[in-house]
């Protein structure tokens, strides 16, 4: 092997990387906020809904789940284009992240609410709450609290998959790597730097919903039981 | 200028059968290299343990589109050029897939009670016959639902594959795009073709599920 | 102990007869319901006056559960009215929300919400329906916590608490609303022999500070030291009615029957 590994060229485009990471960062936040906002709507649709919005959740995660993101991005960002709506690579990007996320997190809260005991809710009703204050109060908390480890892992996936957006050049990390090695070359060195900064922010991330988890789940950090 | 046509269509029948091609080859390697990982991770040798937890998190840590260009790049650097695209495609999605069902197997290998090891050392077999006699019979059992689920995993992201040149659905989509630009249906069509792949892949998975929550309870 | 032979105590009694003056803050008239094919009540007719302890006995299967929770409207009848503080519970247009401010009840099972503490499971109610403000109802908790002798668990979460701990939690979250009319479901069924007794006797002081009470039970020995009307059910029927006493001079060979197997 004669390969000469040459780093150092890679040097006068840290500000990029950074940039790119941070670009990164954010679409990942943005779509983890969003779509588990709209995961969670749609798991409570799914769950007590009127027949036809079961439908069409169930339909909508269907189709998520059984499409790459790769062609849902595409779809996205050329269905707004033909809409007539000019938007931004990096909007379409959050997106079509958020339409995707959306529905693995409405499955994944679905399941967190299926394992909330009928009892609960029954007590809930005998003491005189709403079904709105039943929900907010006994159901979804400790739904989320079980499903968060599953809801961790789909979120760093997410991050992950948020490097294909780069197919229609929203300028995050992956796409800052395309244009570095087409200027420089240095193609092999560029994807292990960059590799190793996605190893890094997956780390970062985890870490970030371990400190959420132990804020937002009380009982967790007081019992000490593993998220 | 010529607009989507039946030809079109026929064109990514065509590239939907490199799909499930470059999908065999990943879960066939994936699976072998996989199972491998997976009983290192299992192992009671410490220092496999340890190899085998490292290999899954730079795997799972890292975006599959990166391992592509790493193989991609990494072959040429190591003095091969002119590697086949479905070589390059389909070590990256082989080494993504083991990553991903070493875990999943770990976790069913382990998911067998611990009092089944217990009885098989009291009958005197070694570790090796306990692993293939008593603990991996019940372990499949209990694999089969999430690696039928993965398959799905594996099959949408051959799409990826499209970035190393290799022509598979979505790149043969974007091939027509680049012709005649009618992205929306072009793409629709295309997802259509994922879909019909996957759903049934989803469902048998699904089902196979609700079968071993039955058996069980 | 007198026990004389009463016929009209016999079985089926078509028409009930409140033991205590005042108007019944319980009354069942007729009640019929059923699951699917199954019929679980025929003909239930009760009543249980301001201050009384009425404790429902029987078999498994004797529609004894089923009737306490028609009583609290979670299970809708099919004929026959029920009439709770006032509410008419067969009625279609019932208002559930004042229902519940009237009437508490405690579960066999505990269901206390596993993510919050001792005192959260208390507060969340006076807060959210009484609209309290958070140190109103932490105040309260703390109040009635002790009032079950559990002052010093408030901050515990229900995982760390015994099942008679959890259970006494599950009474003092009900008794927080203030309730008219306290229900109790089996609550020492899913206890230790060693843990009911604690329930038992949170119960007897409730019912020694004037509480009206239901309860179904299978603690014999509780029934006919504290109740002031014990009911037989047979058959989703109330087969035998009477004081503690009846206990011990059973006049139906049911009664009998289920005394010598249960005793």
């Amino acid at each position: 092997m004669s390969y000469q590994f040459d780093f150092a060229a890679l040097l006068p485009y840290w500000p990029e990387f950074v940039r790119g990471l941070w670009l990164t960062l954010q679409l990942s936040a943005m779509a983890t906020v969003l779509g588990f906002i709209v995961g969670t709507l749609c798991a409570i649709g799914r769950a007590d809904g009127p027949p036809a919005v079961k439908w069409a959740v169930a339909a909508y995660v269907e189709v998520i789940r059984n499409t790459p993101l790769l062609v849902q991005i595409f779809l996205v960002y050329f269905g707004i284009a033909t809409l007539g709506i000019r938007i931004g690579a990096n909007t379409a990007a959050v997106a079509a992240l958020v339409v995707n996320v959306g529905a693995y997190t409405c499955e994944i809260v679905r399941a967190g609410l299926e394992s909330v005991h009928k009892a609960q809710l029954e007590a809930a009703d005998c003491l005189g709450l709403s079904r709105v204050q039943t929900y907010w109060h006994v159901v979804l908390r400790p739904a989320v609290e079980r499903v968060y480890p599953a809801l961790t892992s789909q979120y760093v996936l997410l991050m992950l998959a948020s490097s294909i957006t780069s197919q229609i050049s929203a300028e995050e990390l992956t796409a800052v790597a395309n244009r570095v090695q087409s200027d420089t070359f240095r193609s092999f060195e560029t994807y292990i730097v960059v590799g190793l900064l996605y190893l890094l922010l997956s780390f970062v991330v985890r870490i970030a919903f371990w400190l959420v988890g132990l804020g937002v789940f009380v009982r967790r950090r007081k019992l000490g039981t593993a998220l | 200028m010529q607009s989507f046509g039946l030809a079109h269509v026929e064109f990514l029948a065509w590239a939907a059968l490199w799909t499930v091609g470059l999908s065999a080859i990943a879960f066939v390697g994936g699976g072998l290299l996989g199972f491998a990982v997976a009983l290192l991770r299992v192992s009671s040798n410490p220092a496999a343990r340890v190899a085998a937890i490292v290999y899954i998190q730079i795997v799972q840590g890292t975006p599959l589109l990166i391992l592509l260009f790493l193989i991609y790049f990494g072959v040429a650097v190591i003095g091969f050029t002119g590697v086949p695209a479905i070589l390059a495609a389909g070590a990256g999605l082989t080494i993504y897939a083991s990553g991903f069902l070493a875990e999943i197997w770990r976790g069913c290998i382990q998911s067998v009670p611990k009092t089944q090891w217990e009885a098989a050392e009291c009958l005197a077999l070694t570790r090796w016959q306990r692993m293939t006699r008593v603990i991996l019979p019940q372990a499949l059992r209990i694999a089969t639902p999430p690696t039928v689920g993965f398959l799905v995993q594996i099959v949408k992201n051959t799409s990826l594959a499209s970035v190393v040149g290799f022509v598979e659905l979505a790149q043969a989509g974007k091939l027509i795009n680049n012709s005649i630009f009618e992205p929306f249906t072009i793409f629709v069509t295309v997802a259509v073709f994922y879909f019909a792949l996957c759903f049934p892949l989803s469902t048998w998975s699904r089902s196979l599920e609700r079968t071993l929550n039955v058996s069980r309870r | 102990m007198s026990a004389v032979a009463n016929p009209t105590r016999a079985a089926r009694e078509d028409t009930p007869r409140s033991s205590q003056a005042g108007a019944p803050v319980v009354r069942l008239h007729d009640v019929h319901k059923s699951f699917g094919a199954l019929k679980v009540l025929d003909g239930v007719s009760l009543d249980v006056g301001p201050g009384e302890i009425a404790a429902i006995i029987g078999q498994s299967g004797s529609g004894k559960s089923t009737a306490l929770r028609c009583i609290n409207a979670l299970e809708t009848i099919q004929q026959g009215t029920i009439h709770v503080c006032g509410h008419a519970i067969h009625d279609p247009g019932l208002d559930r929300r004042a229902l519940r401010r009237d009437v508490g009840i405690v579960f066999q099972s505990y269901n206390l919400f596993p993510h919050l503490t001792a005192e959260q499971n208390i507060m969340l109610a006076p807060t959210c329906v009484k609209g309290m403000t958070k140190a109103q109802a932490r105040d309260l908790a703390r109040a009635v916590l002790s009032h079950v002798g559990l002052a010093e668990k408030a901050e515990h979460y229900p995982e760390q608490l015994s099942g008679g701990q959890q259970q006494r939690v599950a009474i003092a979250r009900s008794l927080a609303m203030r309730p008219k009319l306290m229900l109790f479901d089996e609550v020492t069924s899913a206890l230790d022999p060693q843990l009911t007794g604690e329930v038992l006797k949170v119960m007897e002081n409730l019912a020694r500070e004037g509480m009206t009470m239901i309860l179904v039970t299978h603690e014999m020995a509780f029934a006919r030291k504290v109740a002031s009307k014990v009911v037989y059910m047979h058959r989703g029927r109330v087969w035998e009615t009477g004081t503690g006493a009846m206990l011990d001079d059973p006049q139906t060979p049911e009664l009998r029957a289920f005394i010598g197997n249960g005793l």
